[in-house]
Order: structure tokens, then C-alpha cells, then sequence
């Protein structure tokens, strides 16, 4: 396989083809543990390395699954791995791991894995399957990096914890936005960063399913 | 290529899978737990030290801890009990078991929310230089919006002054409830008086930031700013473990013990 196809598949589903932005997956995790940077970045490397190992293992055992189990067999790879982080992480990180242990359990039913899966690692090798993951779940990182670092300055006045706009309520002079703390203000960011993205590459927008022609706003008001 | 979808291949397939993830989780689960158990140990003494201000980031916290002894203390009658050994006793797990004493908390008197009680508490005491007991830190816990708050209490000997409160586990909204842990915040509890003159429990949070000039000021602590419900959860645990089901029973006994140390002549 060439290096250039090789950077492609990594580097494409940052902002080309973006899980988040574009498929519209893994939005409940984007959700719930971007209030804080740190957590956000330990998430982003869980899911990074779940995502790109599974599609390293199942691409490798891909032609001995017949295809009548090849979900549970899925599901048994990601499952094993998400313990092997969790365990990892309860070890390692023990402080950072208490609010995110739910989050990190929850990999093993977020859709860019298993999506990740079907659509790439069933019928490519190993190598390219890994590199698919990789960028998969870098393009994950990508978009819970932006929105963390955005929820984490205007909701506390922090960054990974240190103080960077002074609060109002401590002597300084900045009044934090609470609603930024809350899970709906990452669906609000979520929808200016697909905004920003479309904007910047109109190829992503989708055609509308339906159109309202002329006319038929009449017909609406008379029920 | 593909290997046929037979039922006996997708039985084969499925079962050597399983049994290579199950090892792999195994082996994992057994060779970190001893790493996980001391981590988890370590968060709970940095915790521990935090509350009385003892703990600076990167510091040796087997060595600080040194000065802490954990003590287990029976709530009914707040003596100190020898035999259960304090460091492998847990109260969390004890309240839940019949067997070693727990029992559930019936109706309006579980104020804290946490359903059950346990038959005697871990408290960790700080001694002074003569041996005379300075600080306790109390294991404390109670309900707040989305979660069971836990968490410690330090009161100085005479067992109604305030030295610090701190939570190791919670999880209330971050930047709403979870300024639990917002060091500014937790330090409005220092020098509180926990009980009034005829004894009841007298400290709790209130809205509204607290005047110093008040008569009764020493009992309150201002509330956090847009969590009324957390708010109301740090009150009540406050009210539940200083009450005589909490710990008052034993800071009974040690304010006895400290004012006769006061009283005694100091040669």
C-alpha cells in the first residue's frame, strides 16, 4: 500500500468524512464528557485505540468469522478491549477515571466502532483497516477537542483546570456561561461546527429529502 | 476465502473467540488489580490529607499519611472499638450487610438519603506532639442531584469547630454542584461551628452569601451558585452525620476528653 493512500485513509475522516460531523455518530459520548477538557482527552485516546485495534483484530480474523456471527464476534473484540482500557485506566489514571468510568464502559455500543467494523475492517486487511480506525477515531478526538476546550473556557473560565478567564464570583471579571456546562450546549456546538464545516466544504451538504413547493402552505393552514 | 457459515463453524468460531477474549480479560482484571487497589488507597488518603490541608501535589503520600491513624468508632455509643482492625474495615460495604451491623434508615429519619447505616465508621484521627487528640476527619455521605456524595468532615477536638470538608466522589454537574470542589468554595467551611448552644445541629448552607457581622454566622456557609439541590444534599449530610445517628456520640466524647484537658493543671 502506497503512503499516500495510507495518509488518505488516516487523515480523511478528520474533516473530509467526519464521524461526528458528518455520519452523525458517537454524539451521546461528544455529549456528556466534553464539559472538561481532561476528560474529553482521556475519552478521545479510549475510543482511539478501541477503534483502531478492533478493526486491527477483526480485520485479521475476518475471513475465519462466518457471517451469521460476525456481530457477536465484533462485539467480543470491543468488549474485551473496553475492559482492557477501563482496567487500564482504574490503574493508571484512578482520579481521572471516576467521572468517565460510565463513558468509557459505553465505547463498547458507540456506533463509529462498530460502524468502523462493518463498513471498513470486514473486507480490507489488517493494516489499512488499523489506519482506518486510527483516523476515525482521531476525527472523533478532533471534534471533542473543539467543543471540550470551548465548554471548558466559557462555562468555567478554565482550561485542563488551570484558570484562565478569572471568574466574577473569585474577584475577576468573567461571568461564566452555565448553560455550556450542561449536555444540550454540546448539541448547539455540534450544530455550529457542522455549520462551520459545510460552510468551509459545501460537498457535505446532504440534498433534502423533500422540498415544500409553492402552494402548499395554502393548503396547510386550511386543517 | 471466507470459511463456510455452517452452524458447526459459527459454534467453533464464536467459542475460540470467547474463550481468547475471556483469558485476555482475566489476565488483565488479576495482574492490575494490586496496581488499582493502591491507586484507589492513594486517592483516598490524598483525599484524606486534602481536608485538613496537609496535601501538596507530588508529595510522598505514604509518608504524610503517617501522622493520620484511622480509628473505627461504634456510632451508638462513639467509642472507639479495638477489635474491628481499620484497615480492612469498610463502612460502605458493612452498612449494606446485616451481618456486620448495618441496617437500613426508615422513612423521615434518613435525611441524607443514603438508605443505609452503618454499625461503626472509620474516623481518622490527628494527634498532637503530647498525644492529645487535635483533629478528626469524618467519612461523610449524603445524596445531591444526580448522585450520593462522599466525602470527609475534619472537626477540631472540642468537636463542633470546622477545619475543612472535602468530596472524593460525586457526580453533580460540573461548574454547578460539582464547585463542591472548588478550593475557594471549601474554604468558607474552615473555623464553622457545627453545633449551637443547646446542642442541635446548627450548620448548613444558605443562599443568598453569608453576613460575618450575623449573630449566627458561624453556622452558615453560603450555598453554590446555581445548585439549590446539591446545596440542599451538603446540608442535609452535614445534619445527618453530626446528628446523634452521625458522629455527635463521639464528638461528645471527645469534647469531654478536651475540655478536661484544657482544665487540667499544665505544670
Amino acid at each position: 500500500m502506497s503512503d499516500v493512500k495510507a495518509k488518505k485513509i488516516v487523515l480523511s475522516p478528520i474533516a473530509d468524512n467526519n464521524p461526528i460531523i458528518l455520519q452523525v455518530l458517537g454524539i451521546c459520548s461528544a455529549l456528556a464528557v466534553t464539559s472538561k477538557l481532561e476528560t474529553a482527552l482521556i475519552m478521545c485516546v479510549g475510543l482511539t485505540m478501541v477503534t483502531a485495534l478492533s478493526n486491527l483484530f477483526y480485520s485479521t480474523i475476518r475471513n475465519y468469522v462466518p457471517s451469521s456471527v460476525r456481530i457477536i464476534a465484533q462485539m467480543t473484540i470491543v468488549a474485551t478491549l473496553v475492559i482492557l482500557v477501563d482496567q487500564t485506566l482504574k490503574a493508571v489514571a484512578y482520579e481521572q477515571s471516576k467521572p468517565l468510568s460510565v463513558f468509557v464502559g459505553l465505547i463498547i455500543t458507540n456506533c463509529i466502532v462498530m460502524g468502523r467494523l462493518e463498513a471498513f475492517a470486514i473486507s480490507n486487511p489488517p493494516w489499512p483497516s488499523f489506519l482506518d480506525g486510527l483516523g476515525n477515531g482521531l476525527g472523533y478526538s478532533a471534534i471533542l477537542i473543539v467543543l471540550a476546550v470551548i465548554r471548558e473556557l466559557f462555562g468555567s473560565g478554565k482550561l485542563l483546570g488551570v484558570e484562565i478567564l478569572p471568574l466574577a464570583t473569585e474577584g475577576g471579571w468573567y461571568v461564566p456561561n452555565g448553560l455550556l456546562l450542561l449536555p444540550p450546549s454540546a448539541f448547539f456546538l455540534i450544530g455550529l461546527v457542522i455549520w462551520a464545516v459545510r460552510t468551509w466544504k459545501p460537498e457535505q451538504v446532504e440534498k433534502p429529502d423533500f422540498r415544500i413547493q409553492a402552494g402548499q402552505a395554502h393548503g396547510a393552514e386550511a386543517h | 476465502m471466507a470459511i463456510k457459515d455452517t452452524k458447526a463453524n459459527a459454534l467453533i468460531v464464536a467459542g475460540v473467540l470467547c474463550f481468547v477474549c475471556s483469558l485476555l480479560v482475566t489476565v488483565a482484571a488479576i495482574a492490575l488489580r494490586p496496581v488499582q487497589q493502591a491507586s484507589k488507597l492513594d486517592d483516598k488518603r490524598k483525599n484524606i490529607l486534602r481536608v485538613v490541608n496537609m496535601y501538596e501535589p507530588g508529595m510522598n503520600i505514604d509518608e504524610a499519611f503517617k501522622q493520620i491513624t484511622p480509628k473505627v468508632v461504634e456510632l451508638d455509643t462513639g467509642a472507639i472499638v479495638e477489635d474491628v482492625d481499620p484497615a480492612t474495615y469498610d463502612q460502605y460495604s458493612a452498612a449494606k450487610d446485616p451481618a456486620q451491623g448495618g441496617q437500613m434508615i426508615l422513612g423521615s429519619a434518613d435525611i441524607a438519603k443514603i438508605k443505609y447505616r452503618p454499625k461503626y465508621a472509620t474516623v481518622y484521627m490527628l494527634y498532637n506532639d503530647d498525644g492529645t487528640p487535635r483533629t478528626v476527619i469524618l467519612p461523610v455521605s449524603g445524596y445531591g442531584l444526580w448522585s450520593t456524595l462522599y466525602g470527609f468532615l475534619a472537626v477540631e477536638s472540642d468537636g463542633n469547630t470546622v477545619v475543612g470538608i472535602n468530596f472524593y466522589q460525586h457526580s453533580e454537574t460540573p461548574g454547578l454542584g460539582g464547585e463542591v470542589d472548588n478550593p475557594n468554595w471549601k474554604q468558607l467551611w474552615s473555623g464553622k461551628k457545627v453545633y449551637d448552644e443547646k446542642g442541635e445541629v446548627a450548620l448548613r448552607l444558605v443562599k443568598g452569601g453569608v453576613d460575618p457581622q450575623a449573630p449566627d454566622a458561624e453556622h452558615k456557609v453560603d450555598a453554590l451558585a446555581g445548585a439549590t439541590l446539591t446545596s440542599d444534599g451538603v446540608s442535609n449530610l452535614v445534619r445527618y452525620w453530626m446528628s446523634e445517628d452521625g458522629f455527635k456520640p463521639f464528638l461528645e466524647r471527645l469534647a469531654t476528653q478536651h475540655a478536661g484537658a484544657a482544665a487540667a493543671p499544665s505544670a
